[in-house]
């Protein structure tokens, strides 16, 4: 019963156009990578290099003489990045757990508000995020970074879908007629069984904390507080741009997320237009 | 006290249910989303009524809280009879307008592209042109600078050699490619370059989101209009497109928010900051977007009132197109 599929001139121009967009998209991570194993000279060459080398070491180390906090500065950004996760799994999933199965007031009109302020804009909090944080003192502090982002209207909403669908009412309500109390139910019923939810919600997290720009730059001062993408952008500036070792730098920084993005494409392109789909 | 005295009374008692005086099953929702709210409140809400009643004030924040003087509405009039706000606002519709049209005018066909001819290579090719989403914004603009940057960038040599391409003495491709390299950093060009990289960033996301929308239109559809001789064109426009309508709005609304606060990539590409702070947006501030133009505004030229006045007049922009999109899509229809 196969069916060949005999393609006419159009659809091989189709399939032409798609392969050739494909390259564009991966065109700047490749040369990223292959720029980061050249040397300045070889990548200033015409033409430029098209194949990996040998220089990544070499690039590391001057990424390190113009960023020496560079170790420090990942590590900033390990550190923000997790515990935004750590703190988006607890808070959101409890959200979404109250969201998902309980009933009370203004429930509807509250978690209207949750998804309304999904439409605000980020600039907008700029200015006065720099005011709060120099009032608490957290200035150039990895709180500031991650506690205005500890629980997103996103993953409250991922978290309410997930659990309203998989976790059936009559499973909560054996659970406190065994006498379990309303956090234990959570702790010992539900935590266990949002494992899905819980790892699509962590990677997309992990990303946007990873990838976050406009609250360090007005947050973080110190070199040394800076996270990843603070750092690399410092390395902008007169004089000779050493693209060997921004480059370097560059790879170092989309690693982790190529990684994630590889283990998980289908799950974290769902769980990421969840929020426009069904918001 | 009284928690140990009443353990003492029930011994069987577990401690689950002494905690359970006050989380019930009435109180507990509240308490579960509580710091949802409480977060927002401190960090969402409190900056956003802060930024109005900052809008109406002169305020450099070197003079702590008690510098501020209320100057009414004298921020808001000075920014909107200010040159630069109306050219960071002008060059943030332009780039909006050049990034965001084709991005729904490639990610359309696209997405039907995949959704009819690709079965067993779907999943990966989405994830292809999803890819430069996901990455750090920063990060991917270093390489594109480097990628344009003049006397050696990639995209030069791509495009001159074609240019330079020679058959019997002629060359064929001049007129449509460069034979001398190009100065991206030259103000005529710096939007392109700008609209180039946010398209390549947001083209893979519009392209999921019509993937997704496609996948509910009921199959049925086009086997009864191909049973009727529609060829896949006339599928494409009579079917698909019309079926697509309220993914377009959404998509569109979201393109329209995301493309006129515009950040991270114009700031990157056209070099941060120069000495001072002053070329912000690169030559002729060509690339200073609105977002940019509130940022210099409050960083560097400390003037935290008049940065106020622009964020949330670039809102009110915002919240006007989109409502302006909203009324054009319900009347089509």
């Amino acid at each position: 019963m196969e069916k060949r599929i005999i393609l006419d001139p159009g659809q091989w121009i189709a399939f032409m156009v798609v392969a050739v967009g494909a390259m564009i998209m991966l065109g700047p991570f490749y040369f990223m990578f292959v720029f980061a194993t050249h040397s300045n000279t070889d990548i200033l060459s015409v033409p430029p290099p098209v194949w990996f080398g040998g220089q990544f070491v070499a690039n590391v180390q001057v990424l390190l003489e113009k960023l020496p906090y560079f170790w420090n500065n990942l590590g900033v950004s390990f550190y923000v990045a997790i515990i935004t996760t750590a703190l988006n799994l607890f808070f959101c999933s409890l959200a979404g757990y109250a969201f998902a199965t309980y009933e009370f007031r203004y429930k509807n009109l509250l978690f209207m508000i949750v998804m309304s302020t999904l439409l605000i804009p980020p600039f907008l909090g700029m200015i006065p995020t720099t005011l709060i944080m120099t009032l608490f003192g957290w200035m150039n502090e990895p709180r500031a970074l991650y506690l205005p982002m500890a629980c997103s209207a996103l993953g409250v909403f991922l978290m309410r879908q997930y659990i309203s669908s998989a976790i059936p009412r009559e499973l909560l309500e054996a659970a406190r007629m065994d006498g379990c109390g309303e956090f234990a139910t959570f702790r010992h019923i539900v935590l266990p069984l949002t494992g899905p939810a819980m790892g699509t919600l962590g990677l997309i997290t992990f990303i946007t904390s990873w990838n976050n720009f406009m609250t360090p730059l007005v947050v973080m001062r110190d070199m040394e507080m800076y996270t990843v993408p603070l750092a690399l952008r410092a390395l902008q500036g007169s004089g000779q741009v050493p693209w060997g070792a921004i480059c370097a730098g560059s790879s170092i920084a989309v690693a982790p997320l190529l990684v994630i993005f590889i283990l998980a494409s289908r799950r974290l392109i769902e769980g990421m237009t969840a929020g426009a789909l069904k918001g | 006290m009284s928690a140990v005295m009443e353990r003492r009374e029930t011994p069987a008692a577990t401690p689950v249910k002494a905690r359970r005086s006050w989380l019930t099953r009435k109180t507990a929702p509240y308490v579960f989303i509580s710091p949802f709210f409480i977060l927002f409140a401190v960090f969402g809400l409190f900056p956003l009524l802060f930024t109005i009643y900052l809008s109406f004030h002169y305020w450099d924040p070197s003079t702590g809280l008690g510098g501020m003087k209320w100057v009414g509405f004298e921020n808001f009039t000075f920014v909107l009879t200010d040159d630069w706000f109306h050219k960071s606002l002008y060059n943030t519709f332009w780039i909006a307008l050049v990034s965001g049209v084709p991005q729904h005018l490639a990610a359309i066909p696209l997405a039907f592209f995949l959704h009819t001819r690709l079965s067993r290579w779907r999943n990966a090719v989405v994830g292809l042109y999803f890819l430069p989403f996901i990455t750090s914004t920063v990060a991917i603009s270093l390489v594109f600078t480097s990628l344009f940057s003049r006397d050696y960038g990639l995209i030069n040599v791509l495009l001159t050699q074609m240019g330079q391409w020679e058959v019997a003495g002629l060359r064929p491709l001049s007129w449509v490619f460069p034979t001398e390299n190009i100065d991206w950093n030259d103000p005529g060009y710096t939007k392109w370059v700008i609209s180039f990289v946010v398209w390549w960033r947001y083209v893979g996301w519009n392209t999921v989101l019509y993937l997704s929308a496609l996948q509910t239109i009921p199959k049925d559809l086009y086997e009864a209009a191909s049973i009727d001789g529609a060829s896949r064109r006339q599928q494409f426009w009579h079917i698909t497109v019309p079926l697509l309508r309220p993914m377009m709005f959404l998509a569109i609304t979201l393109s329209i928010i995301g493309n006129l606060q515009l950040f991270e990539e114009p700031f990157i590409l056209t070099g941060g900051l120069g000495p001072g702070g002053t070329s912000i947006g690169g030559p002729d501030q060509a690339g200073k977007t609105a977002a940019m133009h509130m940022y210099a505004t409050a960083y560097i030229e400390s003037d935290f009132g008049t940065a106020s006045a622009v964020a949330w007049l670039l809102f009110l922009i915002i919240a006007m197109m989109t409502w302006a999109n909203n009324k054009a899509f319900k009347e089509k229809s």
